[in-house]
């Protein structure tokens, strides 16, 4: 068995309604040093045996098309 | 003439948009999620509501299923599509409109009768209007802010594919008050707000929407 992560994130230049929320609850409970706050997502795969070279490249496209949306986000892909 | 109208499993105006097509004088079909079958239709509705409990991003598990494939290669050869709402989404996502729809920079649902200009009168889906008629129609989403590089707006703006502008209020943060766009062909349009909600005047702010349905079946009697 192998585990992939990918964390999906939306790209810098575009505002996160979720994160500024997330924002302002944290400096109501206290976290008055925060600046930003930018909400991702993180999948995590299992797959059965190894990750070959054709499995991470599957997982590659399928991260650009599937997970996340490149229009509007950013992915990182880590084989545990 | 026969509009055929998709249902998702979290599809909520599908019922909606066959009543317009019938208002408008068409056939509609109903159309399947897992069916790849186009049964013939004429043209094709992608309708409001949450595909697939909207899960990972709006839009963006309806864009593989069955019937999207036909639906996209049929679209490419010119088969008129109309997204509305969810079903805008799913149009970006499909990469058969360009940009993507983001979460309301308000953060908040809205729920209004929002008026609009529209701008292209040369799309499929919108020749019986008149350039800068103003019309009002519902709205209410989520994730309605559309948003594109810039590149791609001042394209948009330069081929006049923007088929309408929010008036008075921009209600979701949307990019240039960008309301619906076309792709280069005029077939496919995806617009946030719903025509189809608004096509008798017993349960609807005006009967504008109906333009939009009796535009495709006055542009497919032309072409036949």
């Amino acid at each position: 068995m192998a585990k992939i992560i990918v964390d999906v994130h939306l790209k810098a230049e575009l505002l996160d309604p979720q994160g500024r929320a997330i924002s302002g609850a944290l400096e109501r409970l206290g976290l008055t040093e925060v600046v930003d706050v930018r909400q991702g997502k993180q999948f995590v795969i299992e797959i059965n045996g190894e990750v070959t070279p054709e499995i991470l490249q599957k997982l590659q496209e399928l991260s650009g098309n599937l997970l996340s949306n490149p229009v509007i986000e950013n992915y990182e892909l880590k084989v545990l | 003439m026969r509009i055929g109208v998709v249902t998702f499993p979290g599809s909520l105006d599908d019922q909606d948009a066959r009543r317009a097509a019938t208002y408008a004088g068409a056939e509609a079909v109903r159309l399947w999620h897992a069916d790849d079958n186009l049964q013939n239709v004429d043209a094709v509705v992608l309708p409001g509501g949450f595909s697939y409990g909207d899960y990972l991003r709006c839009g963006a598990i309806a864009r593989f299923a069955p019937v999207m494939e036909s639906i996209v290669n049929a679209a490419n050869g010119g088969l008129p599509v109309l997204g509305i709402c969810n079903g805008f989404q799913i149009l970006c996502e499909s990469h058969l409109l360009p940009g993507a729809l983001l979460r309301n920079d308000h953060r908040k649902f809205i729920c209004r009768d929002q008026r609009l200009r529209i701008e292209n009168t040369t799309s499929l889906w919108t020749r019986n209007f008149r350039v800068a008629q103003e019309i009002t129609i519902p709205l209410k989403n989520g994730e309605g802010g559309f948003i594109a590089d810039v590149k791609t707006l001042d394209e948009l703006e330069a081929e006049n594919r923007v088929i309408a502008r929010y008036v008075d209020v921009n209600p979701n943060g949307s990019m240039r008050n960008i309301a619906g766009i076309t792709n280069a062909k005029g077939n496919v349009v995806g617009i946030m707000p719903h025509p189809e909600h608004a096509i008798d005047d017993l349960t609807g702010p005006t009967t504008d929407g109906l333009l939009f349905f009796t535009s495709v079946l006055e542009s497919l009697a032309v072409k036949a």
